[in-house]
């Protein structure tokens, strides 16, 4: 072993406690690092697979103006129709699928079986919107459409309530008393960014929904989706046009309805979670630099007492550079173990948080390395000071010191 | 014969406060190799500074000291420090060993400082622990030792580099005057023996008399510088190993 490092292990070792406590500042600030960028990385990665499995694309045209929608929403009248949609679809042209959206809280009942749930009225371009594949069966077509047909498609969730792990395609489910035949099941979608579980739900044709559980003509929540995700702004504007003329609204009247892109929607989490990432990253940082001036104090006080020793090394033959890295290596050893412990620690408390808080955490190899290497910057920073000053000390001051 | 040392007009000035001190007042002398130099006077004479120049811990304030033709009142603090490690020996007062460190590793870190790690470089130590006696000591703390064991400690760790020149700053001054015997024994068969060059600062007439020359220094000046022939040739020709 290098001589320089024996002489720094063994400083360190005489004075366990002290060094103990001085490594435990370096191990809270790396541990926690590492933690919180875990969290950060594990939040950012689901919001992102999130934002992927909605489509860059999707628009959704609310029927409710969103300046006045308490009082709209308890007063006035519902007024977007499917006749709207249909002509979104055709006379818009930065609007490529739209498909008109009307949605319920029903009861499903499979032989002595029963779900409750939403059933979602939707049309053939749901698919394509959402962007959400079929596990099995088929979707609906413009026929289904038009003649309201008996027919539904389950969730997930839904599926696997009523008929377990046979296979529902072809059975017959009731819903307010009418039998619906199962004609396709829903790949697994997870949870949305609010927290929802999308799977627990029943799709099926609008027209069904308006007319054979529910017993109104206009829709609700619409989606559509743009050309492009870049043409995503043209599309509200161009919809936006179209809704007041459709809906003959004078120039100060305002929206009866609204037109918001789910990209924007769900990047207002996703910034949400980066904003948290930054300021727990922060926070951990800050207590890394606190354990950095903990070194430093330590070393000033080790410095100062070994006076003595310094004398006698530097009348021995140690140049300025000796006792200078004497103290240096002293400081790094202390942060190195301190950042090895530390990451250990991290780990151990991110897998935890992960297990227990049921918050996802995804460690990261970089966010590890980088987070040793700092503790060792950390180190030389804090190290430096009290090392120079050791070495700049007078051979014979040092000497006489007691 | 080249002069070891070569003091010429050498002053040192310290400014205490507003007082100014002359610890060195115009000091020249030249030591030759092999010669055994007691430096005696009160204190506040200027011994200890006279030794710190010598040990090239301090510089002049003016005049030249060459130390094998090298003027090391020139020389910059690193270059000072490569003079120690390589060319000094210090025996302090108070022994000044490492504590909680073992006598070995206390007598090897001159060769850590002057970058001697080679095989031969170890193999002196060993030697050098046998020539002082501390062979059975090698794994004790030096603070588990007595007062003559430890400055035996200290005398090997000055002379693990084969320095050109030994200096003691009165170093039986903390030991009894059995002790204090033994080691000047010691000191006085490294001169013989091995030819090293020592310069041994004392208060006491007793240990100056194992020197061949005694310097006596008064206020910063040289007072008297004698040859003495009575340097305890008896002691010399004893054997080493009989003395320790």
């Amino acid at each position: 072993m290098l001589p320089i490092l024996k002489i720094a292990i063994r400083a360190i070792m005489r004075n366990k406690l002290r060094s103990f406590l001085t490594i435990l500042g370096i191990v809270i600030g790396v541990g926690a690092v590492i933690t919180m960028v875990s969290i950060g990385h594990g939040a950012k990665v689901m919001v992102d697979k999130q934002l992927e499995s909605l489509g860059t694309n999707v628009l959704i045209i609310i029927p409710i103006s969103t300046a006045h929608s308490a009082v709209r929403g308890t007063t006035g009248t519902i007024t977007l129709t499917a006749e709207d949609a249909l002509a979104i679809k055709k006379e818009c042209g930065a609007v490529s699928h739209v498909s008109p959206g009307i949605r319920t809280s029903i009861q499903a009942v499979y032989g002595n079986m029963n779900w409750t749930t939403f059933v979602s009225g939707v049309g053939p371009d749901y698919q394509i919107v959402r962007n959400w594949q079929l596990a099995s069966g088929r979707f609906f077509n413009e026929q289904d459409i038009n003649i309201m047909a008996k027919v539904c498609i389950l969730g997930q969730t839904v599926a696997i309530n009523l008929f377990g792990t046979s296979d529902p395609i072809g059975m017959w489910i009731r819903v307010n008393n009418v039998p619906f035949k199962v004609v396709g099941v829903l790949s697994k979608k997870g949870e949305s960014p609010t927290g929802q579980d999308q799977d627990d739900m029943i799709l099926m044709p609008y027209t069904t929904v308006q007319r054979k559980i529910m017993g109104v003509t206009y829709v609700g929540v619409t989606l559509a989706s743009s050309v492009s995700a870049e043409a995503r702004f043209e599309a509200i504007e161009q919809i936006t046009a179209l809704l007041r003329q459709r809906h003959r609204l004078k120039p100060n009247e305002e929206n009866d309805f609204s037109v918001i892109s789910q990209v924007e929607f769900a990047s207002t989490i996703a910034e949400t979670s980066r904003t948290m990432t930054i300021l727990l990253g922060s926070i951990a940082s800050v207590s890394l630099i606190v354990g950095g001036i903990g070194i430093m104090n330590i070393m000033l006080v080790s410095t100062t007492e070994r006076t003595k020793e310094i004398g006698i090394r530097m009348a021995i033959g140690a140049r300025e550079k000796d006792i200078l890295f004497q103290f240096l290596t002293e400081a790094i050893v202390l942060s190195s173990i301190g950042g090895v412990v530390g990451v250990v620690f991290g780990i151990v408390l991110s897998i935890l948080i992960s297990y227990f808080g049921s918050w996802p955490s995804l460690l990261s190899t970089p966010s590890i390395i980088i987070a040793f290497f700092f503790s060792n910057i950390i180190g030389i920073f804090f190290g430096y000071y009290p090392a120079r000053k050791a070495s700049r000390l007078n051979p014979i001051d040092a000497l006489r010191y007691e | 014969m080249h002069d070891l040392v070569l003091l010429n007009t050498v002053y040192k000035l310290y400014t205490m406060g507003e007082v100014n001190v002359t610890a060195l007042n115009g000091i020249s002398l030249t030591i030759k190799k092999g010669e055994f130099v007691a430096v005696m006077g009160a204190s506040g004479s200027g011994k200890s500074t006279l030794m710190n120049i010598l040990g090239c811990l301090d510089s002049p304030s003016s005049g030249k000291y060459y130390l094998e033709g090298i003027e090391a009142s020139q020389l910059s603090k690193n270059e000072l420090a490569d003079i120690r490690s390589k060319k000094i020996g210090f025996v302090f007062q108070s022994f000044n060993l490492l504590s909680r460190t073992t006598v070995l590793e206390n007598i090897e870190v001159p060769l850590i400082y002057s970058r001697r790690l080679s095989k031969t470089d170890t193999d002196r130590v060993t030697q050098t622990m046998r020539i002082l006696g501390l062979e059975s000591l090698q794994k004790h703390y030096t603070n588990q030792l007595s007062g003559g064991q430890q400055q035996r400690v200290a005398i090997a760790r000055a002379i693990v580099n084969n320095p050109t020149l030994l200096l003691a700053d009165e170093p039986t001054g903390n030991l009894d005057s059995v002790t204090s015997m033994e080691v000047m024994n010691v000191f006085s068969n490294l001169n013989n023996k091995m030819g090293i060059t020592i310069v041994l600062v004392t208060h006491e007439n007793e240990i100056a008399k194992f020197a061949q020359r005694v310097i006596v220094l008064k206020d910063g000046n040289l007072l008297s510088d004698t040859i003495s022939q009575s340097a305890m040739s008896d002691v010399s020709k004893m054997p080493c190993e009989s003395i320790l």
